[in-house]
């Protein structure tokens, strides 16, 4: 399973939100994510792979669409 | 020693319409400036050094050395644990670092509560907003998204001047990335514009609308209420609506001049509020109510204690880690108001509040079907968001401690 799908899947798992038709889209401003649920997603992705996700990071102008949290997941990966 | 600046008149930041004119006439060489690209460096540090000394000047002189003294105070921490963190990241040494920057406002929010209301002589107007700029750095150290930073960036973004007395609480990276860009001209212009704008909002909030319901109609209104006395009288409803717009309208005002200065020096300082009173619950409240505020407790407080509750597993259900959370920050924020019984239990208030409108929002979105959603339904949730944001300002004004408690 690649990077794209598996974050695709913790999103559906923890927010029952498909969100692979809406890649670009700001999560916060579709009700999907909030404060709690970064900090779910975060916990998530960091056991799923295997990185360490600063909470800055997570911010809301960084890692606000699913295409930005893929990305940073492989930028993360490749440190 | 300090004879110079208990001579000088004092100034305070936004004060009154002469403000403008001194401020507006000594940042002309910085507009010039801005729209040839260039940002006067060293111009702005004195202009900024100058209004500084003013706020603090003739009565206050004590204020400007606790600010010498905490900003000296804050240069060791934040410098020494940016160092240890180059080489090592012990929690209890970050926890450690917090601590230590937040103690000398934590002194000044418990003496009045310990002595009987004297004030503390390491306070100054404007502290907290500068523990808040600081632990946002330490915040971002440890996370290691903040690696480097000089001492002149340091001080500068610290000492902000058109935020320094009580924000909007910016953030580093964003500020010094502002500051190391100069807008091009069709950006600055647009800013400008802006600024215009706002200082002219901030006008009518501030000097007009916040006269009358401050100035004209609270004393009146509270006067009454007294006279009628028991545990709630009609007038303090009036007490409520008047003091909960008056606090609008004077800390929105002073927002809008502080974003205005700041966009006349090219800097795009946060937004404070974004029309409160149209949220449609408390959580949305929160989202455009002394925002640089709520956003940096949502950052630094809330998000990193849900991070530690999970990571330790403290409860199983997320709701409930959610629902304690929101407790221990609103809670945290009351405290920060002031170490009284209205300030901490308006924060209990919306602590709780939060819990509430949580569990509504998962009802409704459990029961979307059966639930009907349209304009009226709209404007009844702003309704009653307005009125529990209303009644949370009547506890947070004290006016209770007077009415119940003859503590005048």
């Amino acid at each position: 399973m690649n990077v794209k799908e598996a974050v695709l899947n913790i999103i559906n798992e923890l927010f029952m939100a498909d969100v692979s038709n809406m890649m670009d889209d700001d999560l916060f401003d579709a009700g999907v994510l909030d404060s709690m649920g970064t900090v779910e997603l975060v916990l998530e992705l960091e056991a799923k792979f295997n990185i360490k996700i600063p909470v800055s990071e997570m911010g809301r102008d960084d890692w606000n669409t699913a295409n930005k949290i893929i990305e940073g997941v492989k930028e993360l990966q490749n440190v | 020693m300090m004879d110079w600046l208990k001579a000088l008149p004092n100034l305070q930041p936004y004060g009154d319409p002469q403000y403008f004119v001194y401020l507006v006439v000594l940042l002309m060489p910085i507009v010039i400036a801005m729209f040839f690209g260039k940002r006067l460096k060293w111009y702005e540090s004195i202009i900024s050094l100058i209004f500084i000394v003013l706020m603090f000047a003739g009565t206050h002189w004590q204020q400007f050395i606790a600010l010498c003294a905490y900003i000296i105070w804050q240069i060791i921490i934040v410098f020494s644990y940016a160092a240890y963190r180059k080489k090592a990241d012990n929690k209890w040494i970050f926890y450690g670092a917090v601590f230590l920057d937040i103690l000398p406002l934590a002194i000044v929010k418990l003496t009045p509560a310990l002595t009987m209301g004297k004030s503390s002589i390491i306070g100054f107007l404007g502290i907290s907003y500068l523990m808040f700029r600081s632990v946002g750095m330490l915040m971002e150290t440890r996370d290691g998204v903040l690696k480097e930073f000089t001492f002149n960036q340091f001080l500068r973004f610290m000492l902000f001047m058109p935020t320094i007395s009580s924000g909007p609480i910016d953030r580093f990276r964003r500020f010094t990335a502002d500051y190391e860009q100069v807008p091009d001209r069709t950006r600055y212009l647009n800013m400008l514009e802006k600024a215009v704008y706002y200082l002219f909002l901030g006008f009518l909030y501030k000097f007009i609308l916040s006269y009358i319901f401050g100035s004209l109609l609270l004393p009146n209104v509270e006067h009454m209420a007294l006279a009628r006395g028991g545990l709630i009288n009609l007038p303090t409803i009036g007490v409520m609506y008047v003091y909960g717009f008056d606090l609008f309208f004077d800390f929105a005002g002073y927002s809008l001049f502080a974003v205005a200065i700041s966009y006349i020096m090219g800097i795009e300082t946060p937004m404070n509020f974004n029309k409160p009173f149209l949220a449609k619950n408390l959580k949305d409240f929160w989202n455009r109510w002394h925002m640089s505020l709520s956003f940096w407790f949502r950052d630094f407080v809330f998000m990193r204690l849900v991070m530690v509750f999970m990571r330790h597993k403290i409860f199983k259900n997320r709701n409930v880690t959610s629902g304690v959370v929101y407790v221990l920050n609103m809670t945290i924020m009351g405290f920060w108001h002031g170490v009284t019984w209205y300030y901490v239990s308006y924060g209990i208030f919306h602590g709780l509040g939060m819990v509430i409108n949580d569990w509504w929002l998962r009802y409704k979105r459990r029961h979307k079907e059966q639930l009907p959603k349209n304009k009226f339904t709209e404007m009844l949730a702003i309704f009653i968001t307005f009125n529990v944001v209303m009644l949370s300002f009547l506890l947070f004004s004290g006016f209770l401690d007077k009415l119940w408690f003859h503590n005048y």
